[in-house]
């Protein structure tokens, strides 16, 4: 098993940080030298959209990549992550709310009932709050591990729930929502397969250990 | 992962417009020769001496005024060509301007059939001399909740349809789009239904407001937006407008049209604009204005786009919301 250093880890983790700013400054350096389009609005909301997915990909791939490459610190990156999918999720949301539909509650609550999209869209959103609302050490030693892990189990469903938010907004070409699609897949897939495995080993060995 | 913009490419590396449109005129100009040592009808009404086809970005004369024109601000030429949908090369609307330089317009005829009194097929040049040029300035709205103002240049549609004499029992018409998987790329992709189908009653395509069009901002069509031939019916939503026909039929049964056939709950065969009756997934009670500023409210879509005064009596009876 690989061990990073913790200076390392600290200086990573700050290029992490200012990386992930990333998508946000180019969206804002565009919108300020004018090279967002014809349709501003349809730009930033389709960017921050992907991003939030991308990023709740990512999150989900931490455990399978350091279990992979072995380096267990890696798990130092997941809530930052995780937060930032939350962030990028929010500015998407706040271009809806306001960008497109200026604060208009009426034919937000409207959309909402009507268009199970929005509907999607919104669930994936709200599914992230109570992660990043208890993403914090003590929230993990007041919940007791095993409680915050079977809480923090809900990014699947927000994940899975953004994945068919975009599907169902594409009119016909289905090819990048599938995409995020199949690794969701693929990342979950991963879960259900180790976790088989664990059972099947535990199981295994305690008639060993009883005899 | 990138969002793509037509920005992404700078603008060093687009080919410079002299030297495409050099390009093109040698190849439609090869084209041209061609075409009228075969046929030799290339004399243009109105400019006799023209023997090179048009290419797109090339000025178009002898443009009339029309009483139809719209008095709002057209959007910027740059906007209507790099913002729209065109499913053959792209379902991204950013794509479709670069992805389409290269599309071929020449020669191109026009094929005339069903209930016709002869079959027949239009050679481009030909269709262009239909009727004089007018310079439409229509307001465009798109059903995914986006409007442009649009200063088309063409002809009404009933000029082809006199040139074509359907029989009088010909209750509709239905236009398609030109097959070219090797120019257009998501021909080769289960995207759509290829080709493209789209259809008009009778009525619909025999009104004034219905025209063919050929140009826009005084210029040969851009690629992008149909070229060389496309339907534009301002009343109806903007994928009625089909591009790059190869094809007018004529028939007595309502024809098949290709968002309907892909699906029929969010796309009528009519699609008027209608601003209470809403699509599925977005509310077609407003409409953002290409080129307004990023924080400028939608504005309110208008009862057939607003075009109601004269085409609203084409639908008296009919119940909208049934046939959306």
């Amino acid at each position: 098993m690989a061990k990073i250093p913790e200076p390392i880890l600290r200086s990573l983790k700050v290029v992490v940080l200012l990386l992930c700013l990333g998508p946000l400054m180019v969206l804002m350096w565009k919108a300020t030298h004018d090279l967002l389009g014809a349709n501003p609005v349809d730009v930033i909301t389709r960017s921050t959209g992907r991003w939030t997915l991308t990023f709740l990909l990512i999150t989900l791939g931490v455990t399978p990549l350091r279990k992979l490459v072995r380096i267990p610190s890696l798990v130092r990156f997941r809530r930052m992550l995780g937060l930032y999918a939350l962030f990028y999720g929010t500015l998407h949301l706040m271009t809806y709310v306001w960008l497109d539909k200026f604060f208009d509650v009426q034919a937000m609550l409207h959309d909402i009932a009507k268009r199970r999209f929005i509907t999607a869209g919104m669930t994936a959103w709200a599914l992230m709050l109570p992660l990043a609302l208890t993403s914090t050490a003590g929230s993990i030693r007041r919940l007791g591990g095993k409680r915050w892990q079977r809480l923090h189990r809900l990014i699947y469903f927000s994940a899975a729930a953004g994945v068919i938010h975009f599907i169902w907004l594409v009119k016909a070409d289905l090819k990048r929502p599938l995409t995020y699609g199949a690794i969701l897949l693929l990342l979950l897939g991963y879960r259900a397969v180790s976790s088989a495995i664990t059972r099947v080993r535990s199981r295994q060995t305690v008639p060993a250990a009883s005899a | 992962m990138l969002i793509r913009k037509p920005d992404d490419i700078p603008s060093s590396e687009i080919t410079p417009k002299a030297a495409y449109l050099s390009r093109r005129q040698f190849l439609t100009g090869a084209a041209a020769a061609g075409a009228a040592l075969a046929g030799g009808f290339y004399l243009r009404s109105n400019s006799h001496d023209e023997s090179v086809v048009q290419a797109s970005g090339e000025k178009l004369t002898g443009i009339t005024k029309s009483k139809y024109s719209s008095t709002e601000k057209p959007t910027s030429f740059k906007d209507i060509t790099n913002y729209n949908n065109y499913y053959e090369f792209s379902t991204d609307k950013y794509e479709p301007n670069g992805m389409s330089k290269d599309f071929r317009t020449r020669p191109w005829s026009l094929a005339i059939d069903g209930m016709v009194k002869k079959r027949k097929s239009l050679d481009i040049d030909s269709i262009l001399k239909l009727a004089p040029l007018e310079e439409r300035i229509y307001r465009h709205r798109c059903v995914e909740g986006w409007s442009m103002v649009v200063p088309w240049v063409g002809f009404p549609l009933s000029a082809l349809i006199k040139a074509a004499d359907p029989l009088p029992s010909a209750k509709f018409i239905a236009f398609q789009t030109i097959l070219a998987p090797d120019e257009m790329p998501n021909q080769k992709r289960d995207v759509l239904a290829w080709p493209y189908v789209e259809g008009l009653r009778m009525d619909e395509a025999m009104h004034p407001l219905t025209i063919l069009a050929v140009g826009l901002y005084d210029q040969v069509l851009p690629n992008v937006d149909g070229a060389p031939l496309r339907l534009i019916v301002p009343w109806k939503y903007g994928f009625k407008g089909i591009k790059a026909i190869v094809k007018v039929s004529f028939a007595d049964k309502m024809p098949p049209t290709t968002w309907n056939v892909m699906a029929p709950d969010e796309y009528g065969f009519y699609s008027n604009v209608n601003p209470t009756v809403d699509h599925p997934r977005w509310s077609q009670a407003t409409e953002r204005r290409i080129g307004a500023s990023l924080f400028a409210p939608k504005q309110p879509t208008l009862m057939f786009n607003g075009y109601s005064d004269q085409v609203a009596s084409l639908y008296s009876g009919m119940d909208l919301r049934k046939n959306f």
